[in-house]
């Protein structure tokens, strides 16, 4: 396989030819990404960070820029290991398995650049990586890129599309976890119970955006 | 038949259900093999050099990363006493024995350091008066936000206890009269406290200087009283009073200066509000033994007319009026007077006059 044709396949649909590259698409992809089916609100994944870590706008924000970095490796990775190795040895039922150990080692592969390259970046990341390890937003993205049939780009833009809606959500829900610090809360609401309501009710409100693009 | 044959004879045969199973298990694991030597040859050539002494200093700290230190935690901290930045003595959580452990390792001699604990500069509680009722959240940061807060000093203790929520070693509780005390034992002096109270009258404070002004307020004399019956109203007698001129008054607070103090309490007897608090858990008493020759010079020195005795007779104490504050031991020419009753005091306590 020469250059040329390893890089038309890699923009190129994998299945077929019939997608180009054309911009309302894209557009479609990202509004449906981050709002319509944002990865926590309406797909109900990576609950565990959207709980455990939006107690502080610093840190929700920190996890966020995390995850939107795993995701676009994790999609890379994913992508190519489906499309250039599975797919040609008939063992796409494997991508389950497969991703885990790829998204893990990836994760793991990224600390340890980050800690001996950029240890300011590792600092401010890296209590959040490990958690990041068997987030299911990430092996969700790279499920999702899967059967929608996305080319490379489009698998790239959606995983920084879907990054950036869990971040969205992850920034509201601190946003308005500091405010209920200060709110008078009956005492069997307090910390989790009212973080649970809050986020049925913001999910709620991100059903409006149901048909919308994508 | 059993599975293990199933298996046997699949796996010998080279048909189409042999591939479905040989196949995955070979890509699969293929990839494990290929991400986890990856792994390791990127653990082994990315490693970062970690200091063992660094490590050791860290094992030894106690790990709550309470910030006491002034780093941001502790790690921080152990990297700073390795490379000789901070003092090996520096961790404010850790004992004096662990704190000796980490100057021994870094190879050190720990400097003679008195702890700090925190001091609350206020005594007022139910004793200071309420301008209104205040409903808002139960915490003293949002109770400030409004008028300063709902007590009439504008510079007391609101008493809702943000103190009592940061500290990490359980050393605060709200006491009876709606003022935080202090555990000094249980104190680490990591300052938590100090920032998080919104009026700024927690201090750090040596724990050997147990004569402390409980009180704020820079309110002239009489509104002081009125806002609060513990209030520090700047009368001066407790000035007058010290022996060792560690008091000054600014701005019609009395402050105590703990380099000069010397614990005789003198002060806290004196004081007519209750602003200056005597915390020593007990006091001793001045005892003369028989070597006084009787030359009236601890008469003298006395400051509550607690000696009594004539000229060139043995002195007599009034262990009644003995307020224990030393000052006439080092008046002594005959080294005839020593402070006894408290064991605490006589513990190790010399007085620095």
């Amino acid at each position: 396989m020469n250059a040329t044709a390893l890089l038309s396949m890699l923009l190129a649909a994998p299945s077929s030819g019939n997608q180009g590259f054309d911009l309302g698409r894209m557009m479609a992809i990202i509004i449906a990404a981050i709002f319509v089916n944002n990865f926590v609100l309406s797909r109900f994944l990576g609950i565990c960070p959207f709980i455990g870590v939006s107690r502080q706008l610093d840190s929700a924000v920190g996890m966020g820029a995390a995850v939107i970095f795993v995701m676009t490796l994790a999609t890379i990775g994913s992508w190519s290991v489906y499309n250039l190795l599975l797919v040609p040895m008939n063992l796409g039922y494997l991508k389950t398995i497969a991703f885990i150990l790829i998204i893990a080692s990836l994760v793991q592969f990224v600390e340890m650049i980050l800690q001996k390259f950029s240890p300011s970046l590792y600092r401010a990341l890296g209590i959040f990586l490990p958690l990041i390890t068997t987030n299911c937003a990430i092996l969700g993205v790279a499920v999702l890129n899967i059967d929608e049939k996305y080319s490379l780009g489009y698998s790239l833009v959606h995983a920084i599309a879907a990054g950036i809606g869990f971040t969205l959500a992850l920034i509201l829900m601190a946003g308005l976890r500091q405010r209920l610090e200060l709110a008078n809360v009956p005492p069997a609401l307090r910390g989790k119970p009212m973080a649970f309501l809050i986020a049925g009710i913001m999910s709620i409100a991100f059903l409006g955006f149901a048909g919308l693009g994508g | 038949m059993n599975a293990g044959l199933i298996l046997l004879k699949v796996l010998v045969s080279q048909d189409s259900l042999g591939d479905a199973i040989v196949n995955p298990v070979i890509v699969l694991g293929a990839m494990g093999l290929f991400l986890g030597l990856g792994l390791a040859f990127a653990a082994y050539k990315l490693a970062v050099p970690k200091d063992p002494l660094v490590e050791k200093i860290s094992a030894l700290l106690p790990g709550v990363n309470c910030g006491g230190c002034g780093y941001a935690g502790c790690n921080q901290f152990a990297e700073a006493v390795a490379k000789g930045i901070a003092p090996p003595g520096g961790c404010v959580a850790a004992s004096d024995s662990i704190n000796a452990k980490i100057a021994e390792a870094v190879g050190v001699e720990l400097s003679d350091s008195v702890k700090l604990a925190a001091l609350v500069h206020c005594n007022g509680g139910h004793s200071a008066r309420d301008e209104f009722e205040y409903h808002g959240p139960p915490d003293c940061v949002s109770a400030t936000l409004i008028m300063d807060g709902q007590k009439t000093c504008s510079y007391g203790c609101l008493g809702f206890g943000d103190c009592v929520e940061v500290c990490l070693f359980d050393a605060i509780v709200i006491g009876e009269n709606g003022i935080p005390i202090v555990d000094r034992n249980a104190c680490t002096g990591c300052g938590k406290c100090v920032e998080i109270c919104p009026k700024n009258i927690i201090e750090l404070w040596p724990v050997d200087r147990e004569v402390v002004v409980a009180c704020a307020s820079l309110d002239k004399g009489a509104f002081a009283r009125k806002a609060c019956t513990m209030a520090c109203i700047g009368c001066r007698k407790c000035v007058k009073v010290c022996p060792v001129e560690a008091i000054t008054v600014e701005d019609f607070l009395a402050r105590i200066d703990p380099d000069k103090c010397i614990n005789c309490g003198l002060c806290a007897v004196e004081c007519p509000t209750g602003a200056i608090l005597d915390t020593a858990p007990a006091r001793p008493k001045a005892y003369i033994d028989g070597s006084c020759i009787g030359c009236t010079l601890c008469t003298k020195a006395c400051p509550v007319d607690a000696i009594h005795g004539e000229l060139k007779e043995k002195h007599e104490v009034d262990s009644e009026k003995c307020v224990g504050c030393g000052l006439c031991v080092s008046k002594c020419p005959k080294n005839s007077i020593r402070m006894i009753g408290a064991k605490s005091y006589q513990h190790g306590q010399e007085f620095r006059v």
